[in-house]
């Protein structure tokens, strides 16, 4: 039996994502279609290189360093468990048996074969899945909250939005040829998971003083060589005006984005060279004379969307689970576990389970087929059959009893995850690196597992507590560097590979730029400068003072000048 | 040149003026945006004009002119240099109503973005012609039958089909 096997139920979980109609589904079929036709135009020397890219890229397939690499789009980090036994599938079929969760909820197969990825579109079309616009110049996979409809602080699941925007932006007629990549980002919670204010359009689901909800638009945020945070553009945007607001924005940029130089075309730059002011000028003035009636959010539509995101059949449980308490005290290693990985749930007795992809000394976000099959399994068994996918490259459980958190944990420890390190020191945000990308200037995985293997110990990671440690390769920054409370960037400086740290980045609300260290560092000199950072803010932390924390209160000073000067070959740090 | 309408290679009735050729009295001529306003005034107002436009120009640059045109081509100085597409849009919401033409390297696979837009043609450089078939292009126009997208001017979007089935 196959994963895709017709015998096996077709969605176990279908009351709790969208699900395609005949029409989504024919669809992407039509794109599945048309890319066959696309690639064999290509090997027949119809399409040249510089042609077929954009059509390879609008359909998730990049040239990587030693080969093809195919981006798959988590649409807003849901996958049911029969979509995650379809990716396995693919990673056996046509890849290594495995694939590698991005900080975008997409999934990267690093070794298929051209000819095949008409197939493995069609593999994933079986299952309602794609990779449509997960690279090229133009809207981009839409992303959300990981904890969409189970978390405590939510306003709203931000959803039945992301699906929303998923099909408008799918093949847009006028916006598939943008100055450059867009990316879009929903949250509906008071808590931003989503990272929001890093994206070229931020949406926050806010409720006005009437009670109404609507959105808060935020543009320019983006990271790359030059990380800029959202501004807000509309403050209050009613729900019936977000597609046309939305097609205001992208019709200003792309007729003004600059195309003259790629690093500067993204909307951040537009913004900023510009001015918020008058982009929001211009933006209105477009809004104004547009002829909102065909984007007006219809209403009826917006219900068919968000009816699929309605709640699974809950049990009413009590908020305390006596199991899980017993549980708890009689073994340490899983009341550690509970403590960093399990989150509150709006439901009492339930509870959202993060599962880490990243065991001591591993590669971040990635997972064996088998171990997609095992998350597929357990979701099942504990969970509605539902998962997430985290920007943080984690797996998401989000609907487990309480009661079975321990027998989750048992399963997932036989899989290899239970890592119980969730938003601790070493659940690392890396890109590829060197290893595999084409653009990276300096290897990332090897230095995410280094500092993973400093600080194994769960004791020493729980007692410093939440810190966010991303890397990436390149300037262009996949790896969120410039957001992690600890960033290191690698470069290339006269053939060697060189490390830059910046401390103070924050992905949330409160979204800040790290700011830099000092000169660059050796690959093996930067575990040593992580740990002295940790070190010191150990020593001068004060109670409940997480690490960006202690930043912010002593000042970036203090931490400049714990490295300076102590370079081993009498170089600044 | 190549001129597609309708998924076909057809002749094309209009000639593209060089800047230093003379107005002739009569005649289907396509000018440039510089020469418009020469051009507007120096024939009958009957008289058959065009012009051809960077896709930089400001649409209300061409708003008075509108209804006096019959041909605007938009240059595409690159295939993947999408502003022509927001450009047409605006046109049609200016409320022209000759024929759009998207004029440079364009690709089949990019027909029905064109047609979306409000392009009824699209004239393509002779040497991608003989790579990008007339048949290619016939094929193009039935490779997208949906789209989710209102507001554009390709038929029956996912929506109003949603609506038809619910009603």
């Amino acid at each position: 039996m196959t994963a895709h096997d017709p015998a096996l139920p077709a969605r176990p979980n279908a009351a709790t994502t969208y699900i395609y109609d005949a029409y989504d589904r024919a669809f992407v079929q039509e794109r599945v279609a048309e890319f066959r036709e696309q690639v064999q135009r290509r090997l027949a020397g119809e399409l040249t290189e510089e042609e077929f890219r954009p059509f390879r890229l609008m359909n998730g397939l990049y040239l990587q360093l030693h080969a093809y690499m195919l981006r798959v789009a988590i649409p807003y980090g849901t996958l049911t468990a029969r979509q995650m036994r379809q990716l396995a599938y693919i990673a056996d079929r046509w890849d290594k048996g495995y694939g590698h969760f991005t900080t975008r909820q997409n999934l990267q197969y690093n070794w298929p074969l051209l000819v095949d990825t008409p197939d493995i579109l069609a593999a994933l079309a079986e299952v309602d899945m794609h990779a449509i616009q997960t690279s090229g110049n133009c809207i981009r996979n839409v992303t959300s909250d990981q904890f969409a409809g189970v978390a405590a602080d939510e306003i709203e699941d931000p959803r039945p939005t992301a699906e929303f925007l998923r099909q408008w932006s799918s093949a847009h007629p006028e916006f598939s040829f943008l100055p450059r990549k867009f990316k879009i980002a929903v949250t509906g919670a008071t808590h931003d998971r989503a990272a929001i204010k890093a994206h070229d359009i931020g949406l926050r689901i806010v409720r006005n003083g009437e009670g109404e909800i609507g959105y808060e638009v935020m543009v320019g945020g983006g990271l790359g060589r030059s990380p800029f945070i959202a501004k807000a553009i509309r403050e209050f945007l009613p729900r019936e005006d977000l597609l046309a607001h939305l097609e205001a924005i992208l019709r200003v940029y792309n007729r003004f984005g600059r195309r003259d130089n790629k690093y500067k075309a993204r909307i951040k730059i537009l913004v900023h060279e510009t001015g918020i002011d008058e982009i929001r000028t211009q933006v209105e003035r477009e809004f104004a004379q547009m002829d909102r009636a065909p984007f007006s959010y219809d209403t009826q539509e917006f219900a068919r969307v968000a009816g699929f995101f309605s709640d699974p059949p809950y049990e009413a449980l009590p908020s305390f689970s006596v199991v899980l308490e017993k549980a708890q005290q009689e073994n340490r290693e899983f009341a550690g576990f509970v403590e960093t990985n399990v989150s509150q749930h709006k439901k009492p007795g339930y509870a959202i389970v993060t599962i880490s992809l990243k065991p001591i000394g591993g590669i971040p976000g990635d997972a064996t087929s088998n171990q997609m099959r095992a998350l597929a399994d357990a979701s099942e068994k504990f969970g509605f059959g539902e998962l997430r996918v985290s920007h943080e490259q984690n797996i998401i459980l989000p609907h487990v009893k309480q009661d079975d958190l321990y027998a989750l944990w048992r399963v997932l420890g036989d899989a290899g995850l239970a890592t119980a390190n969730a938003g601790l020191i070493t659940d690392i945000i890396s890109c590829p690196g060197l290893d595999y990308c084409a653009l990276a200037t300096a290897r990332s995985i090897p230095i995410a597992q280094e500092i993973s293997r400093r600080f194994a110990s769960l004791e020493l990671q729980r007692e410093i507590g939440k810190l966010g440690v991303k890397i990436s390769g390149c300037i262009n920054a996949c790896g969120h560097h410039h957001v992690g409370a600890i960033g290191i960037l690698g470069l290339e400086k006269k053939g060697e590979e060189s490390y830059q740290i910046t401390v103070g980045g924050d992905p949330t609300l409160k979204a800040s730029i790290g700011q830099r260290l000092g000169p660059g560092l050796r690959a093996d000199e930067v575990p040593e400068v992580i740990e002295r950072l940790v070190q010191f803010y150990l020593s001068v932390r004060v109670d409940g003072e997480t690490f960006i924390d202690t930043w912010r209160r002593l000042g970036h000073e203090r931490f400049k000048e714990l490295v300076r000067g102590e370079g081993e070959d009498g170089s600044d740090i | 040149m190549a001129l597609i309408s309708e998924g076909a290679f057809v002749a094309d009735g209009w000639r593209r003026l060089a800047d230093e050729e003379a107005l002739p009295a009569s005649g289907k001529v396509i000018v440039s945006l510089s020469r418009l306003e020469a051009a507007l005034s120096g024939t009958d107002v009957d008289a058959p004009l065009g012009v051809i436009a960077p896709n930089t120009t400001d649409p209300e640059v061409l708003r008075p002119s509108l209804s006096r045109l019959s041909v605007i081509a938009i240059q595409f100085p690159a295939f993947a240099d999408g502003r022509g597409f927001s450009l047409a849009s605006l046109l049609r919401r200016a409320g022209y109503k000759g024929e759009l033409r998207a004029s440079g390297r364009l690709l089949a696979d990019q027909y029905l973005h064109a047609l979306g837009c409000g392009f009824d043609t699209v004239e393509i450089p002779d040497d991608l012609a003989q790579r990008h078939s007339e048949a290619q292009w016939r094929k193009a126009l039935r490779m997208r039958s949906l789209n989710y997208q209102r507001g554009y001017s390709h038929g029956g979007s996912i929506l109003e089909r949603r609506r038809k089935g619910a009603s």
